[in-house]
């Protein structure tokens, strides 16, 4: 409990009628990766998308790094240091791949307009360094052989990772990985692994939503569990495995059980 | 689908080959080049006195610089200006003309109706209004997506073009006369009859304006601009301002639109609300669209089509506004990206090469 990144307290988020979260408290604490699973529909994504700004919470509050994260509009809670990847891949497709991580690392410059007309001094170092850096974060990604191919003319599993990539490019303390390894094979998804355990090693914290028990138990340091929009688990991932309320959501609870 | 769409394949391989030469050509074979072009350019008022080829240009009933200059300029302007706005930023505007009428109506304003300034001063003021009204027009509506924003722009454009007939002050429908042309300078007379010096501004115009938009279209601008259109919530959760860069998108496109204007007023001497219809937004549009939305060299293009065709045309008057629209129908159903659409990525390298070299194992 020493240095948490990210709380998230008593969140309740309800859609009219509906209630995606409810009384959700999660905290992330800096450097760990933190697994969130759950069954279809348990709010995992609402969880992420408060978490990214894209809703605010009907009740409670989201503290980032002793932030308070209400009000702050999508691109400044970017700016704050909060990333994140998409379940179902949302490049833009009609830029290149370096191009796409460029747009990421344009969240921490500052030229514009004038910049660019003029092409000041610092518009060229901050193009410059915006290149070299997507360059550095597509060979990271083990992808920048294609770094000029259009994204939407890359092969699945390289639009996984530019997504990885652009995110990375925007600087973050927290990366927010929304079910990364979804449509890969096994072999895929151990390199997956390796990666997110890579990426941790450069210091970021990481938020894992996955489905897959393989890869989350394998990365994750400790591990959440949601199922109906509430919190029913939180813990060590060998922990996590043999909860029987985890085992219940998952599986369902067994008639004949003894 | 795309047989008739592979009818551009020859020309696109042909271009790329240029291309491709162009890349290999070292800093002062490019310069020179460039300076080859815009030669060529600034002497088009006689390329008809060219053998044969200027048969072929040559339009029917109109002196050919002057459809050079109050066409194809002013078309071409228009087009980069509104690619930023449609083509780059993805932003539906079918008001552009209104950009347009408000840098004319300021240089009216300034040189005849209410004021003396002359024209080259009045260029400046006109860009900087039309940008305010950029950012008048888009503040309120750029929260607006997709259609709704569409329909905010047509009705923008109606309302300037209204605007000026019901307001005295604007010299409502009679309009305002007088007004002032460019200033004599390197011996260029800016008289009635002879339109080149205007053509020789008015490429001048283009040119900076070419210079300028390609070092915003390479640049973070750019990409955040081409971001929002792709998708625009992954732009925003990517850390782009999406708002502040739409409005940016706006209010260039907006300075385009009325140094069109500005031009023209310069030009014709004479402006009156009838100079402003709503079909002149659907068809600055439509070479846009036409010519390749996204890439300023397609919009240029398009610009040039939409200006020149209907002039070279003209012998067909009664039939070519109908041979215009099934033209656009057709290249909407076989190649809607437009004839000379953005290229992305360089995988077309690869693939030429791969299949060069299936050539030679043959």
């Amino acid at each position: 409990m020493s240095d948490i990144l990210l709380d998230f307290n008593n969140v309740t988020m309800q859609f009219g009628g509906v209630t995606a979260l409810s009384e959700v408290t999660l905290q992330i604490s800096r450097g760990e990766i933190l697994g969130l699973i759950g069954p279809n529909g348990a709010g995992k994504t609402t969880c992420f998308n408060v978490m990214t700004g894209v809703y605010s919470p009907t009740i409670g509050s989201v503290t980032f790094n002793g932030q308070s994260m209400a009000g702050l509009k999508r691109f400044e809670i970017t700016k704050a240091g909060i990333a994140r990847t998409f379940q179902n891949i949302r490049l833009f497709s009609q830029m290149t791949a370096v191009e796409n991580v460029m747009v990421g690392a344009d969240a921490r410059k500052k030229s514009s307009v004038g910049g660019a007309i003029l092409r000041t001094p610092r518009q060229r170092r901050e193009e410059n360094e915006a290149r070299e850096r997507a360059m550095e974060l597509l060979t990271f990604m083990g992808i920048s052989d294609r770094a000029n191919n259009a994204a939407r003319n890359l092969p699945y599993g390289y639009q996984r990772r530019l997504e990885i990539a652009r995110a990375l490019a925007t600087e973050p303390q927290l990366l927010c990985l929304d079910e990364p390894a979804a449509g890969f094979n096994p072999a895929e998804k151990q390199e997956l692994n390796e990666l997110i355990l890579k990426i941790r090693e450069q210091g970021y914290t990481v938020l894992l939503i996955e489905h897959d028990m393989n890869v989350v138990m394998k990365v994750s340091d400790r591990v959440a569990v949601l199922d109906f929009g509430k919190k029913i688990a939180d813990g060590l991932p060998a922990d996590i495995r043999s909860n029987p309320d985890v085992i219940a959501a998952y599986l369902g609870v067994d008639d004949n059980a003894s | 689908m795309s047989t008739i769409g592979n009818a551009f394949a020859p020309v696109r391989d042909a271009m790329d080959s240029v291309g491709d030469a162009f890349q290999r050509m070292n800093k002062w074979q490019k310069y020179s080049f460039y300076a080859i072009v815009v030669i060529a350019l600034y002497l088009a008022p006689f390329w008809t006195d060219i053998p044969v080829l200027g048969q072929i240009i040559d339009t029917p009933g109109t002196q050919f610089s002057t459809v050079l200059n109050d066409q194809v300029i002013i078309f071409v302007l228009v087009a980069l200006g509104l690619n930023v706005v449609v083509g780059l930023a993805g932003l539906l505007d079918l008001g552009y003309v209104g950009f347009y009428a408000v840098g004319a109506y300021v240089t009216a304003i300034l040189t005849s109706e209410h004021g003396n300034l002359p024209w080259l001063l009045s260029l400046p003021i006109a860009v900087v209004v039309s940008m305010l009204f950029g950012v008048i027009l888009g503040a309120p509506t750029l929260r607006l997506r997709g259609d709704y924003l569409a329909i905010v722009t047509l009705g923008f454009g109606e309302i300037i073009r209204l605007t000026a007939k019901n307001m005295d002050w604007l010299g409502a429908s009679r309009g305002i006369s007088n007004i002032k042309k460019p200033p004599s300078i390197l011996g260029l007379k800016f008289g009635v009859l002879d339109p080149k010096p205007y053509y020789y501004v008015g490429l001048t115009l283009v040119l900076i304006v070419v210079f300028v938009l390609h070092r915003l279209e390479y640049s973070r601008v750019g990409r955040a601009w081409v971001a929002i259109r792709e998708d625009e919530d992954a732009a925003e959760l990517m850390g782009v301002h999406t708002f502040k860069f739409k409005l940016w998108a706006f209010t260039i496109g907006a300075a385009v639109g009325g140094l069109a204007g500005v031009h023209y007023a310069g030009k014709v001497g004479f402006i009156n609300p009838d100079n402003f219809p709503l079909q002149l937004s659907i068809l600055f549009l439509a070479a846009v669209v036409l010519g390749g939305s996204g890439n300023m060299y397609g919009a240029i293009l398009g610009g040039i089509l939409v200006a020149y065709v209907p002039e070279r045309l003209r012998n067909f008057a009664d039939k070519r506004v109908f041979v215009f629209g099934v033209v656009l129908v057709l290249m909407m159903v076989f190649r809607p990206e437009g004839i000379l659409p953005k290229r992305v990525g360089d995988e077309h390298k690869r693939r030429r090469r791969s299949a060069q070299k299936e050539g030679v194992a043959q």
